[in-house]
């Protein structure tokens, strides 16, 4: 099994990255970009009989900063 | 005063951060991060500033779950002393022994500069010879020192007085221009800045000398 984890920062946290590369779009041109966030994927292949449960604490610990960050876990088998 | 110094992988202050130590009349032991037991007697925890463990994931995310900072966790419930400077202050967050986080700076640029800060409070053992309002001279360098945390946390850390350093020129995006926190005990500092690195006359500066002075002092008892 396979789960994807998507770290976002939260909203109302500044994302330089971000703004940045909203810059970068509108200086080459792209008009139609009202917002950027830069977040991470983390892949983790599971090894047989890993929880989601145990995906949520990795999360939890060390994957996310939940002061600043958000998380989503996607499993896949 | 007995010091520990933390040293992880990509650490490159320890040693700066020892001689300061030692200069204000420390007993100072480096330890590794893979140790489980700090020494004994320690009075404070130093968490050097550098690039542990490449800054990979978050800047002191790795650094944060080593063994030895279990240990660290532990001598700060016990209500020792603890200071973490630029990637230590990063560890701080991480492990939760501080409050807010440090992200990248508002420019996306990495600067190394000398800033001056302002001392916000002179009510700990870290900036007991400072008055509250003095402006000092330290350098810093770094690419995520730009602090942020929740309303309710920055109420907290003004109304408790918490809040040891402001930038006098916000380099780096810091909510509320914070240098350094305390944690409420006043015991655990954390400042993205290097007053170790402003504590030898050789260095052209000295600012940063009456940090470790004053911890000296207050711990010599401890």
């Amino acid at each position: 099994m396979r789960a994807v984890v998507t770290v976002s920062l939260k909203d109302g946290v500044l994302d330089p990255q971000g703004e940045a590369i909203k810059s970068a779009l509108g200086a080459m041109g792209f008009a139609g970009v009202d917002g950027v966030r830069q977040g991470k994927v983390i892949e983790l292949d599971l090894a047989p009989g890993t929880t989601e449960a145990q995906v949520t604490e990795m999360c939890e610990k060390l994957l996310a900063n939940t002061v600043i960050e958000s998380y989503r876990v996607d499993l896949t088998p | 005063m007995k010091a520990a110094v933390l040293v992880f992988p990509g650490s490159n202050c320890d040693r700066d951060m020892a001689v300061a130590l030692r200069a204000a009349g420390a007993e100072v032991r480096m330890v590794w991060h893979k140790e489980s037991a700090l020494p004994g007697g320690v009075d404070l925890v130093a968490v050097p500033g550098g690039f542990s463990f490449g800054d990979y994931l978050r800047c002191g995310a790795i650094a944060a779950q080593s063994p030895i900072c279990r240990e660290l966790r532990a001598h700060v419930d016990r209500g020792g002393f603890a200071l973490g400077v630029c990637n230590g202050f990063q560890v701080l967050t991480e492990t939760r022994i501080l409050p807010g986080a440090l992200v990248q700076n508002a420019s996306t640029k990495f600067i190394c500069k000398t800033v001056t800060l302002r001392v916000e409070t002179a009510q700990s053992a870290f900036t007991a010879r400072y008055a509250a309002g003095d402006r000092i001279d330290i350098p810093l360098a770094h690419h995520e020192g730009n602090y942020r945390i929740d309303n309710a946390g920055l109420a907290a850390l003004r109304d408790e007085d918490r809040v040891a350093f402001r930038y006098e020129d916000t380099p780096n995006g810091a909510l509320d221009a914070i240098a350094g926190v305390l944690s409420a005990n006043r015991r655990v500092l954390g400042m993205m800045p290097h007053p170790e690195r402003a504590a030898d006359p050789a260095l052209g500066l000295t600012d940063g000398s009456a940090l470790f002075k004053s911890l000296a002092e207050a711990l010599v008892a401890a």
